[in-house]
């Protein structure tokens, strides 16, 4: 059972990258959003890469939920 | 909250003891958060020694692709001067990953659009089929089921992109390919520092590439599932707890609508990722 | 309640864990990864071949349509506008013709006014000298008989003063004396 709470345990850490990709996100839309009202007429053109950075840096932090779904389950 | 007995702590634990009981019942446990996932043979088949049965996985790629195929069958049936609806939609298509493909890869990209097309309809069309309610009471191996939400299989689709992009890559620049890792125009002794790093990264670009999409239709199924077992379980209580069960059910009409953006998105990431990857291998030698 | 339900969650997770992840049960990838390389093969042959080409050639043909129809119109405007260059210039023409008709006319006019004029001119000039000349001569004569009367009359005057017929000359200073007087 001590295995079980270490598992419970590490799977909670692992989940803690989420906080960095949220952040991460933010600093994206924000700056998307803040570049846009500046100057809404290049918007457009800079979506592509903002959906691409997006994509990215979801990532780093769907790893960490992957990881604590190999630790719930996999083990 | 109202209570059956106010202020009585025994009669609060007894309630919530009888509904766990209640939860453990076979209905709820054989539910748990992955049963989604499960592969369930459908028709037994084996090539050779390889089991390759029929599952309900195949089973939803043969709805997509057949969905996708009739789509188009109608849409290109009639092929009018005046578009219709489907025609308009299956144009709006075209040139939306037309239009990402040229801007992405430039002129060599033209040989590369039914890939990128397939490969994006196919994904969004996955992705799509698998945010829709199983029917209540089929058969487990019947449930819809999110063929992308596989590692396999999207890792499957990643390694397809990489090795086509090492193929052309090679075959288009032969060995001045291998400058995607040493850009020229570097003081020598970066390049000690820039090659493994470099490599590094094109290696870890197929896992990159199929896990965020597993995980991506991972985390929105079972986030999906779990509010809606919250919201059975809410139901399940004794009382006035049933009305708790609005809460969770809000939570997973709302995850629902992201996950709809999440689908469409992944589909679109993946699609220019494989654009750009294509694009370094056709430039290559520029660099 | 809530340390309960994740409780519950979390034994539930326990339940399930026998079965593992399924993602990660490799007995399924050969059967997944087969059907997988089946539809999306069919899938690509039947969008490289047969859809994604006629698609293309549906919107090619619009674009092209819509090209030529472009050029049609282009070539219509450019005849209208011929058309208006050819109108606006024969309008033009007329209008020149027309005031080089009136100028013409307006020339000839004048100029015969003009002869006319002179004309008229010319033969009232005339007649006004005639009758001044006229005036003049009578001017002359009524001044000679005036002097020749005033003579008789002196010359008579004198002969019934003096009883004597004076001599004409003297009459003559006389009167041109008194006329000069007068």
């Amino acid at each position: 059972m001590e295995v079980e709470a270490a598992k419970l345990i590490g799977a909670g850490i692992a989940a803690v990258p989420l906080a960095g990709a949220g952040v991460g996100l933010g600093l994206i839309f924000g700056n998307f959003l803040a570049g846009a009202f500046r100057n809404p007429s290049a918007a457009a053109a800079n979506q592509q890469t903002m959906l691409l950075a997006f994509a990215l840096t979801e990532f780093t932090g769907l790893l960490g939920f992957v990881i604590a779904m190999i630790i719930l389950y996999a083990f | 909250m109202i209570l059956p007995r106010p202020g009585s702590a025994k009669g609060t634990d007894a309630m919530i003891g009888s509904m766990i009981e209640g939860l453990r019942t076979p209905s709820f446990q054989a539910a748990g958060p992955m049963e989604q996932f499960e592969v369930l043979p459908i028709i037994p088949l084996t090539l050779g020694n390889i089991d390759v049965s029929f599952t309900n996985s195949s089973l939803w790629m043969v709805i997509g692709v057949g969905l996708v195929i009739a789509f188009f069958f109608a849409a290109t049936s009639r092929r009018a001067l005046i578009p219709g609806r489907l025609q308009s939609v299956a144009e709006i298509l075209h040139e939306f990953v037309a239009n990402l493909v040229r801007d992405t890869i430039g002129h060599d990209g033209k040989k590369f659009f039914p890939y990128v097309f397939t490969l994006f309809i196919f994904i969004l069309v996955a992705n799509y089929l698998g945010l829709i309610p199983s029917v209540p009471g089929s058969a487990h191996q019947f449930h819809v089921f999110t063929t992308t939400s596989h590692i396999i299989v999207t890792f499957a689709l990643a390694l397809l992109t990489i090795g086509i992009v090492v193929v052309y890559g090679f075959a288009k620049n032969g060995l001045k390919f291998l400058k995607l890792f040493a850009p020229s125009g570097l003081p020598f002794a970066l390049y000690f520092l820039i090659v493994p790093i470099e490599i590094i990264s094109f290696l870890s670009r197929p896992i990159s590439l199929g896990v965020r999409l597993f995980a991506n239709m991972l985390a929105g199924h079972i986030i999906l599932k779990l509010f809606a077992m919250f919201v059975t379980m809410l139901l399940a209580a004794p009382f006035a707890f049933k009305a708790l069960a609005i809460a969770p059910f809000a939570g997973s009409v709302a995850i629902f609508f992201l996950e709809l953006l999440v689908a469409a998105l992944q589909a679109y990431v993946f699609a220019i990722l494989t654009c750009i990857y294509l694009s370094d291998a056709a430039h290559a030698a520029d660099h | 309640m809530l340390p309960s339900l994740v409780l519950f969650a979390a034994e539930s997770a326990e339940g399930a864990e026998k079965a593992g992840l399924p993602q990660l049960d490799s007995s399924t990838w050969p059967s997944q990864l087969f059907w997988l390389a089946l539809t999306f093969g069919v899938l690509y042959w039947l969008m490289s071949t047969y859809f994604l080409p006629r698609i293309g050639a549906a919107l090619e043909e619009r674009r092209d349509r819509i090209a030529d129809d472009l050029d049609k119109a282009a070539e219509g405007r450019r005849m209208a506008e011929e058309a208006e260059a050819e109108y606006s210039r024969s309008l033009a023409d007329a209008r020149a013709k027309a005031q080089a008709i009136a100028a013409q006319t307006r020339d000839e006019v004048s100029t015969e006014v003009s002869t006319m004029q002179k004309e008229a001119e010319e033969s009232l000039a005339e007649k006004t000298e005639a009758a001044e000349t006229r005036i003049r001569d009578m001017k002359a004569s009524a001044a000679a008989k005036v002097r020749e009367a005033a003579a008789d009359t002196t010359r008579a005057i004198v002969e019934a003063l003096i009883k004597e017929s004076p001599v004409d000359s003297v009459v003559a200073a006389a009167v041109a004396k008194a006329a000069g007087k007068a």
